[in-house]
C-alpha cells in the first residue's frame, strides 16, 4: 500500500463526488475540501449553544477504533459523534482483542454483527483504514484517524479550519511546517490540504535527517536553516518531536533540536508580525516550542482543539451522508 | 411563471394579524426567527414593520430534518444564528410557506436546544395545505389551494416576490 493509492479516490468517494469514507486528502478537490470546512463552520455554531447537539446521527453507532493509543483524537471524535446524537463505542483494540490472537477480519466481522454504521480508525501501519474500507459491508463508513507515516486528514483539516477562521482564506500565505516531518503524518495530510486550497506557499523546515526522501514531491519548499525559513510566514505550524518513533541517532541531542528548530520568541519575530502559531498537540514546552510561545497571543493551538471537534462532526456527518445517498441510489437502480 | 401575488398585501395581512395577536396574549417585545431562507427575508420585513430593534435570529434546519437517512446532508447548510437567548422568550417563528409542517418541527427543536422559550407563535405568509404533522400557523396572510402541477417559490431579497409556475 502507497501513500498515494489512486483507488483511494473512488473508494473514498460516490459515483456524484460526495464523501463516503474519509480516507487521505489525496484526490480531493478544493471544492470538496472547502464544503469540509463551510460545513465545520455550520458545527462550530452547535457548539455554543446550551444544549450542544443535533440529532443527526441519531440511532446511528460510531466504533471507535483505536490501535495505536490516543487521547486528543480519540476524546474529540467521540465528543463529534456524541454531539452528532450516535451511540459510541470505544475500543482500544491494542489492549485487547488482538492481543488475544483474533485477526483483524474477525475483529471487524464482529462490529458489524453488532450492526456498527461508522468505524473510526486509528492505527500504526499506513493504509490500515484504506484495508478495512476495501472490506467493510456496504453501508458502513471509514474515518481515518491516523495511519502510520500516511494521513491524518482530520487533523490537517482542523487545522485548515483554524487557518480560515483567522486569515479569511488561503491566498497569498505562506506557510510553514516545522519539524519531524520524516515521521509526521500530520505534515503530509497538512501539505496536501494547503496545496489544494490554494496556499502561495508551504514550506518544511527541518534538519536532513527528519525530511523524508523526495519531500518536494510532496509539494513544498524545504529550508534547513530555520533563522531563514521564518522569514515572511504567515502561519507556522510545529510537529511534536516524536520521541517514541525516533529509531537510531537522528538527532544529536533535545537541547541541540531546541536550539536549531524550536519555536522561541527570538525565532518568531523574524515571522510577519500577525504571523500564527499551530501545533497539533501534544506539545513538548522546551523541546519544539518555547512555553512563552505556546501560551502567548499569537498562538492558536486551543482553537485547534475545539475546531478539531466541529471539523470530526463535519467528515462524520457527510460520510455517512454518502453512504445514505449510494445506498439510496441502489435501491433506485434495483426498481 | 406569474406574480400573483401582491406582496405589499400579503405582508399588511401578516402584519395586522401578527399584531392583533400579539396585543390579545399580551406581548410587546417578541423575538423574532425565521427560517433559512425565505423566512428569514419575511422576518427581515416583519421586524421593520413592528419597529423592532433587536436583531432577528436565522435558523437553519439541515441539521435537524427527519430525512438524514433517506436524502443525507443538505450541502449548503449554514450556521444558525440566534442573537439573543431564547429562555423564557415569546417567539414569532417565522417563514414563507408552510406545508407538510415538518420544517416547523425541526424548527421548534432547534430552537429548544438553545432554551425553553415561554412561547412560540408561528407566522407564515402562505398556508399550502397538504399537512402531514398536527401542525397550523396561527398567523397566514394566504391560503392557496395548488393543483398538482403547480409550484410556488418566493424570491428576493429585493423584491420579495412569490412565482406560481407549472411542471410537467
Amino acid at each position: 500500500m502507497t501513500a498515494h493509492d489512486p483507488s483511494s479516490h473512488s473508494l473514498q468517494l460516490t459515483s456524484s463526488g460526495q464523501l463516503k469514507h474519509f480516507l487521505t486528502l489525496d484526490g480531493l478537490e478544493r471544492a470538496l475540501l472547502t464544503d469540509i470546512l463551510d460545513t465545520a463552520d455550520s458545527f462550530i455554531e452547535v457548539g455554543e449553544r446550551t444544549i450542544k447537539k443535533v440529532p443527526l446521527l441519531r440511532g446511528k453507532t460510531v466504533v471507535n477504533l483505536f490501535f495505536e493509543s490516543s487521547t486528543r483524537t480519540r476524546s474529540t471524535f467521540e465528543l463529534a459523534a456524541k454531539r452528532l446524537s450516535a451511540d459510541v463505542l470505544n475500543l482500544d483494540i491494542s489492549t485487547s482483542a488482538t492481543s488475544k490472537g483474533e485477526s483483524l477480519s474477525d475483529t471487524l466481522l464482529n462490529l458489524e454483527a453488532m450492526a456498527s454504521d461508522m468505524f473510526v480508525v486509528r492505527h500504526s501501519q499506513s493504509g490500515a483504514p484504506h484495508f478495512i474500507a476495501e472490506s467493510v459491508t456496504p453501508g458502513v463508513a471509514i474515518i481515518n484517524a491516523g495511519d502510520g507515516r500516511h494521513a491524518h486528514p482530520t487533523q490537517a483539516m482542523l487545522d485548515m479550519l483554524t487557518i480560515r477562521q483567522h486569515k479569511g482564506g488561503f491566498e497569498g500565505l505562506k506557510v510553514a511546517i516545522v519539524g519531524d516531518i520524516l515521521h509526521s503524518r500530520v505534515a503530509r495530510s497538512q501539505i496536501r490540504a494547503l496545496n489544494a486550497l490554494g496556499a502561495e506557499e508551504v514550506r518544511v523546515i527541518a534538519p536532513g535527517t527528519l525530511l523524508p526522501r523526495d519531500v518536494e514531491s510532496l509539494g513544498c519548499t524545504v529550508e534547513y536553516d530555520m533563522i531563514r525559513g521564518m522569514r515572511d510566514l504567515d502561519v507556522v505550524i510545529m510537529l511534536r518531536l516524536q520521541k517514541e518513533r525516533m529509531e537510531g541517532a537522528l538527532l544529536p541531542s533535545e537541547r541541540e533540536f531546541y536550539r536549531l528548530y524550536g519555536l522561541s520568541q527570538d525565532k518568531l519575530a523574524l515571522a510577519r508580525p500577525d504571523c500564527l502559531v499551530m501545533h497539533p498537540g501534544p506539545i513538548n514546552r522546551g523541546v519544539e516550542i518555547e512555553s512563552a510561545v505556546a501560551d502567548g497571543p499569537q498562538s492558536v493551538i486551543l482553537n485547534q482543539v475545539t475546531n478539531g471537534i466541529a471539523v470530526r462532526m463535519a467528515v462524520m456527518s457527510m460520510a455517512m451522508s454518502g453512504q445514505v445517498s449510494e445506498r439510496t441510489q441502489a435501491v433506485g437502480e434495483q426498481g | 411563471m406569474t406574480a400573483l401575488l401582491n406582496m405589499d398585501q400579503l405582508l399588511d395581512q401578516l402584519e395586522a394579524g401578527l399584531r392583533e395577536l400579539m396585543a390579545r396574549r399580551g406581548i410587546e417585545s417578541p423575538a423574532l426567527v425565521g427560517i433559512r431562507t425565505g423566512g428569514v427575508w419575511i422576518a427581515d420585513a416583519l421586524k421593520k414593520r413592528l419597529g423592532l430593534d433587536e436583531p432577528f435570529g436565522e435558523l437553519d434546519i439541515s441539521f435537524y430534518r427527519d430525512d438524514f437517512s433517506r436524502i443525507g446532508l443538505n450541502p449548503r447548510v449554514k450556521p444558525s444564528h440566534l442573537p439573543f437567548e431564547t429562555e423564557g422568550r415569546d417567539i414569532v417563528l417565522v417563514d414563507d410557506v408552510i406545508m407538510s409542517g415538518r420544517t416547523i418541527r425541526a424548527a421548534m427543536n432547534e430552537i429548544f436546544d438553545y432554551g425553553r422559550p415561554a412561547s412560540i407563535i408561528l407566522a407564515t405568509l402562505i398556508d399550502l395545505g397538504n399537512r402531514e404533522l398536527p401542525i397550523q400557523p396561527d398567523v397566514v396572510a394566504q391560503t392557496l389551494t395548488l393543483k398538482e402541477t403547480q409550484r410556488v417559490k418566493l424570491r428576493g431579497p429585493d423584491p420579495l416576490r412569490i412565482e406560481m409556475r407549472e411542471t410537467e
